[in-house]
């Protein structure tokens, strides 16, 4: 890699509660090229969110970044103030669309009054101007120009999240993240944003780094992928390699779980077991009590991430097993 | 096999907030048709799934059910009570006991003072069954471990900013369930939930329509789960039921246009489209809610359109087991 526009070494982010510390994500590291794309994708309450919030340097209390960088433009994020990242960070080089994002929208003002905001602060581009950019990107994400003189309340779900995609594109940031943006999307939007965003990687070269659980979305924007299990990266490499070839036992199963269109199912296929406590994870390899291939050392081992076929897996029988 | 749930000629209306200039030179009104004459019934032990896109009315129409919003017109029968005649505060608060809802959006549904207890145990409060705070917290103990939120005594005292979203999202489960309803609107109830746990309470949820008599009209975008989950699907557009049918039925030879646009545009995991724009069955650009397409409301983006369908307005009708509002139902490829 010559020059990354992200590169991230061990982050590691923990919430520090009465009942301990919740070790949501640790000892995370990746890079990011311009136009490349990074999906992320593991159970519900994995620390995929806690990343995303790592990297823009906005942990809320109790949780902290404890160790690790992130180098965005050669500047580590992770050192500086909230308002200093505020100003030299968010928007310009690095825009997120926050999951449930929709509830970030100001009921009191017109969803054009809360787009040209940033347009304003960062651009300085004001009046008619603004106006016919905001309502580009508002055509792009597949809503009527007439939203924008709509007021929060008087919108869909999905049209909301929509207005929050349409406005973190505004400034056309070097890297933007997106928390599951499309949760509340049908499938015809879902497919234009995703058209879209394709456009945007391949014309302005932005760099994405893509959270969601839905395997078949995260397939169709990522290069890479990173598949996380209780904190950690299972798996990260060449996304087409991961989806037809899997390495780690999770990966595997989580790609087998994906529910059929055209099939009756009386039962939908699920990992048994419980997701792992993230206080007092389970020793050695994290995934070993849901794991069919379990054995001794990985109770008491932690697999160090290791190459495989072109790609980093933390598993100790990696290659061998699937 | 009589309907729990029966609606006839439903409508709801928003009107549009208006300019100051607008008032002013006493333009007309405009009105946001969420629900434009709908008409369907759920039999007990079934789930309803109603699909469509973004905006199309299916919040709305939830909403309604619940009572949350009034309709603008139309019956809604629940087990042969009129819903929009329900008046006064103890029948309101009966009603609402035995019917949940489970919202789309559980970032902004849940009281962020409130912890997963105090979530949980709200409903039981206000009905004033549950019995004492041991046999309460039992029931909320056994709640958060059924949506997998385990072990519960790790969240039973979390916030829901201390919640991931999917985390959040089976909070709002276990509370729409927690009162053993009989009937429960499921808007979204698992759009933020991985694969694994997505199946794990959607598997839950369908026990409880089997042994516990529950009913739920299944609002979704993830069309591959209303396979499994519903006995019957609605496909909705700009506000109207442009197909319904048998869940296996609809999707597995959908005739009207709209519903084979949605089918063929479901996601499947393809690595090797990564470059590629994808062809889409139709524009993404919905019309104007505030100003309903004349004939078929379809047309505009409809491949197939002629002149009739910019001119009559076609009804349900019967065409190979379903019903399908489309003038060439049966006739298009
Ligand atoms: N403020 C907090 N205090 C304690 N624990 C927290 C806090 N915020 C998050 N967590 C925990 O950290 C873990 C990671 O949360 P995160 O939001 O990153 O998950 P996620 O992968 O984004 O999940 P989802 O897909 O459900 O959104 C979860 O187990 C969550 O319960
Ligand atoms: N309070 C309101 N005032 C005016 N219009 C509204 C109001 N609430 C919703 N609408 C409009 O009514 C239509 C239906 O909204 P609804 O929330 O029912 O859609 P939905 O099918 O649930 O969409 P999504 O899948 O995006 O959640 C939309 O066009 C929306 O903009
Ligand atoms: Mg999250
Ligand atoms: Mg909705």
């Amino acid at each position: 890699m010559a020059n990354p526009v992200l590169d991230v070494r061990n982050l590691t982010t923990h919430y520090f509660t009465r009942k301990g510390e919740v070790q949501a994500l640790d000892d995370a590291s990746f890079g990011l090229d311009k136009g490349e794309s990074l999906g992320v994708a593991g159970e519900s309450g994995c620390g995929k969110s806690t990343m995303a919030f790592s990297l823009i340097n906005q942990v809320q209390p109790p949780g902290r970044v404890v160790e690790g960088e992130v180098n965005i433009d050669g500047i580590n994020s992770v050192q500086l103030s909230e308002t200093e990242t505020r100003k030299k960070v968010r928007w310009k080089r690095i825009s997120m669309v926050f999951q449930g994002a929709m509830d970030i929208l100001t009921p009191v003002y017109t969803v054009g009054h809360q787009m040209k905001e940033p347009l304003h602060y960062h651009q300085g581009i004001t009046g008619d101007e603004a106006r016919e950019k905001c309502e580009k990107y508002l055509g792009e994400v597949g809503l009527d120009r007439e939203i924008f003189t709509r007021y929060p309340h008087e919108l869909s779900g999905g049209q909301k999240q929509r207005v929050i995609i349409a406005t973190s594109l505004l400034l056309e940031p070097a890297v933007l993240i997106a928390d599951e943006p499309t949760t509340s999307l049908d499938v015809v939007v879902e497919a234009q944003i995703m058209n879209l965003l394709k456009r945007l990687k391949k014309e302005l070269g932005i760099s994405m780094i893509f959270i969601t659980h839905d395997l078949s979305i995260l397939s169709e924007v990522s290069n890479k992928l990173s598949i996380m299990y209780a904190g950690k990266f299972a798996e990260l490499g060449d996304a087409e390699r991961i989806y037809n070839n899997p390495k780690h036992p999770y990966t595997e199963k989580l790609l087998a779980s994906i529910p059929r269109l055209h099939k009756d199912v009386k039962r939908l296929e699920r990992i048994p077991g419980a997701p792992p406590n993230l206080v007092d994870p389970p020793s050695g390899c994290r995934f070993h009590p849901r794991c069919p291939y379990a054995e001794k050392v990985c109770q008491e081992e932690e697999p160090e991430p290791r190459g495989v076929e072109g790609r980093k897996v933390a598993c100790h029988f990696a290659g061998e097993v699937t | 096999m009589n309907a729990v749930l029966e609606a006839e000629n439903l409508k709801k209306y928003y009107t549009m907030s208006q300019s100051f200039f607008g008032r002013l030179l006493g333009s007309q009104k405009k009105y946001v048709k969420a629900v434009d004459e709908v008409d369907f019934q759920i039999p007990r032990k079934n789930a309803m799934a109603v699909v469509g896109e973004s905006g199309c009315g299916k919040t709305t129409l939830g909403k309604v059910v619940m009572r949350l919003l009034d309709a603008t017109g139309g019956k809604l029968i629940m087990e042969g009570k009129d819903v929009t005649e329900i008046s006064g505060s103890g029948e309101l608060k009966a009603y609402r006991r035995t019917t949940q809802m489970i919202f789309q959006d559980p970032f902004s549904s849940m009281d962020p003072r409130f912890t997963a207890f105090n979530t949980l145990e709200e409903p039981m409060d206000i009905h004033d069954i549950g019995g004492s705070y041991e046999e309460r917290k039992k029931t909320i103990m056994d709640a958060l471990e059924e949506v997998q939120l385990t072990p519960a005594e790790e969240f039973i005292d979390r916030y829901p900013h201390m919640l991931s979203g999917g985390q959040k999202q089976r909070v709002a489960i276990a509370r729409a369930l927690i009162l053993n309803p009989d009937f429960i609107v499921a808007d979204e109830p698992t759009s933020m939930l991985d694969v694994s746990v997505r199946a794990e309470l959607l598997n839950l949820m369908k026990d409880l329509m089997n042994e516990e008599d529950l009913t739920y009209l299944y609002i979704t975008h993830d069309i591959s789960t209303s396979r499994f989950f519903s006995d019957s699907i609605s496909v909705m557009y700009l506000g109207k039921f442009v197909e319904k049918g048998e869940v296996a039925t609809v999707l597995d030879n959908p005739l009207h246009p709209y519903s084979q646009a949605l089918l063929k545009a479901v996601p499947e995991p393809k690595p090797e489209m990564i470059e590629v724009i994808k062809e889409l069955p139709i524009k993404g650009e919905v019309p104007d809610a505030t100003n309903v397409p004349p004939g078929c409301r379809f047309h505009p983006r409809c491949p197939y359109s002629q002149d009739i369908c910019e001119k009559e307005e076609p009804e349900l009708r019967e065409v190979e087991g379903r019903e399908v509002a489309c003038h060439f139902a049966g006739e298009v490829p």
